[in-house]
């Protein structure tokens, strides 16, 4: 990895150490060493199969739910290792959300969704909930839309809407961090600059890693970047700098559209 | 695009090959065409001498009298109530240790070899012949107990329902797309609340109509009875005795040489195949709107 250019002493919210990933026998990350810095946006780009979206399914270990994947090293989590044995793995993604590459709202009307995972963590009254799912919602830009339609299904709303109830659903459960694996690919321009502007506005209270193929959308959102190829980190920090002079030679080409 | 006026498809070799293709898809379509109506035909005419014959037998007595002696007039409601009984005892067993089952398959054990040595053994027992069933109740429990009884009727419905449900439940859990569950981890939440509250209500017209299937399944079946709960020419509620049934009351009936026997046989036998019909068709109608959405 070249080396960064970063003097900065930023709180570090998750610092990955030495991160190695297998599929199997498959070595999926090479030895990954990255910060990722409180209350700022940190982009994966790099092309398929580079290991980001492995890379951020690590952060909240979404991996344990399939067979024959494991991870060796680090992830430092506010000081605390999350690849230790002992982690409480919900409490873990109670803390780091995330948002998936398709919408997934659940089978249960708006208001549900979002009070869902809320319900199981905390004993709110009924106006208690009520707020809370509004504040939820006013977040995630959408309660305008749905405000009269609470009790609707949540599979009635638009893509882009149920995008934006998915990010909605994960801050109603106050994560500190929240991860975005290509939020914005099954969505239309429109619906995709809407998810952008709320990124920017959740920095002010969220670390926020984002996985995107799209080149202008990490310029977009990111304070950071990251680029991976063949599962190692070939370069990594500030946005700018990333696109405006790139230290690798891999790295220009990749943002120049010369491969990948 | 001129050039495409003179594709290969006009040639007159090309048109041979096409009038043959046409002449071969011709002659499969009437083979399978004749294949199917010679199937239906015989399912027409079992309906319609179920209907002619069965629809005359049917009257009030039917559902007020238990079943006569030889030669004397009665109805059926002692079988209509014990085949009642033991289905929904057999039913409400073999549901819940089939959800279960299904669920671990599908959601706790998926990549277990467990998971794969129960899924053989279930597919087994679903093809089992259900007289093995019948023959198995009986040598572990009436024979043990030294009588037939209701009870182990419906203990051997209960085993030819298990099959069924494990096998539609693991199924539809399955088509529950990976990105649910996910989805409900991302959030924090643990596997159980996901399937209670995510997975089940995703799969829950699939299990519903496995359950009603398997109903229907059993309803119809006469051999597990014979051997257990057998039968009885009189009104009976008690569990540990034996139990008439419409099946067993059919087979008993149909092959005597009494004339209102094999009359309240044929109508035994539309009665359950109407049920079953009634079933069937609940079971596609609960199945339909919800995932064709």
């Amino acid at each position: 990895m070249t080396v960064s250019t970063l003097q900065n002493t930023l709180p570090e919210k998750i610092s990955i150490k030495n991160l190695k990933f297998f599929y199997g026998d498959n070595l999926a990350l090479k030895s990954i060493n990255l910060p990722l810095y409180e209350k700022k946006v940190t982009a994966f780009i790099g092309p398929s199969g580079c290991g980001k979206s492995t890379l951020l399914r690590v952060l909240n270990r979404m991996y344990d739910l399939y067979p024959k994947q494991r991870a060796e090293g680090e992830v430092l989590f506010d000081g605390g290792n999350i690849l230790a044995p002992g982690q409480d793995l919900n409490l873990l993604r109670a803390r780091i959300g995330m948002v998936f590459q398709k919408p997934t709202p659940f089978p249960m009307s708006i208001y549900d969704n979002i009070a869902f995972g809320v319900r199981l963590y905390e004993n709110l009254s009924r106006s208690e909930m009520d707020e809370r799912v509004e504040a939820a919602l006013t977040r995630g830009a959408l309660w305008n839309e749905v405000k009269d339609k609470l009790s609707s299904s949540g599979l009635s709303l638009s893509g882009g809407q149920q995008q934006r109830l998915c990010i909605a659903r994960s801050i109603a459960v106050r994560p500190e961090v929240v991860l975005f694996d290509e939020p914005c690919s099954a969505l239309d321009p429109i619906s995709t600059s809407k998810i952008e502007e709320l990124i920017d506005e959740l920095t002010a209270d969220y670390t926020i890693a984002i996985v995107t193929h799209n080149m202008q959308q990490a310029a977009r959102v990111s304070d950071y970047t990251a680029f991976m190829y063949l599962g190692e980190l070939i370069e990594f920090d500030e946005t700018s700098k990333i696109f405006t002079a790139p230290g690798d030679k891999r790295t220009q080409d990749y943002i120049t559209g010369r491969f990948g | 695009m001129a050039s495409l006026g003179n594709s290969a498809a006009s040639t007159p070799q090309a048109q041979a090959i096409y009038r043959r293709r046409r002449r071969g898809n011709g002659i499969l379509l009437t083979l399978s065409l004749a294949a199917t109506v010679f199937g239906l035909i015989w399912l027409a005419l079992i309906l319609i001498g179920l209907l002619w014959q069965g629809f005359s037998g049917l009257s009030l007595v039917v559902f007020t009298e238990t079943t006569p002696p030889p030669g004397a007039t009665g109805g059926l409601i002692n079988a209509i109530y014990g085949s009642i009984v033991m289905t929904v005892i057999g039913v409400a067993i073999g549901t819940p240790i089939g959800i279960c089952a299904g669920t671990y398959m599908a959601e706790y054990g998926r990549h277990n070899q467990l998971t794969n040595v129960v899924r053989f053994i279930n597919d087994i027992l679903l093809a089992a012949p259900s007289i093995v069933i019948g023959l198995f109740v009986y040598e572990v429990v009436v024979a043990p107990m030294g009588h037939f009884s209701a009870m182990a009727g419906s203990l051997a419905l209960a085993i030819l329902v298990i099959p069924v449900v494990v096998r539609t439940t693991e199924d539809m859990l399955n088509l529950v797309p990976n990105t649910m569950r996910e989805a409900t981890a991302a959030l924090g939440l643990p596997r159980s609340v996901m399937i209670q509250k995510v997975a089940y209500r995703a799969a829950m017209s699939g299990i519903v109509t496995g359950v009603l299937l398997a109903i229907a399944r059993v309803m119809g079946e006469t051999a597990p009875l014979l051997f257990t709960a057998l039968n009885n020419q009189f009104w009976s509620t008690n569990l540990n005795a034996p139990m008439a049934s419409l099946p067993v009351t059919i087979f008993q009936f149909a092959l005597s040489p009494y004339p209102e026997w094999q009359k309240l046989a044929w109508t035994g036998a539309l009665l359950i195949t109407l049920t079953v019909l009634a079933l069937n068709i609940v079971a596609r109608a609960f199945l339909s709107p919800r995932t064709s959405k």
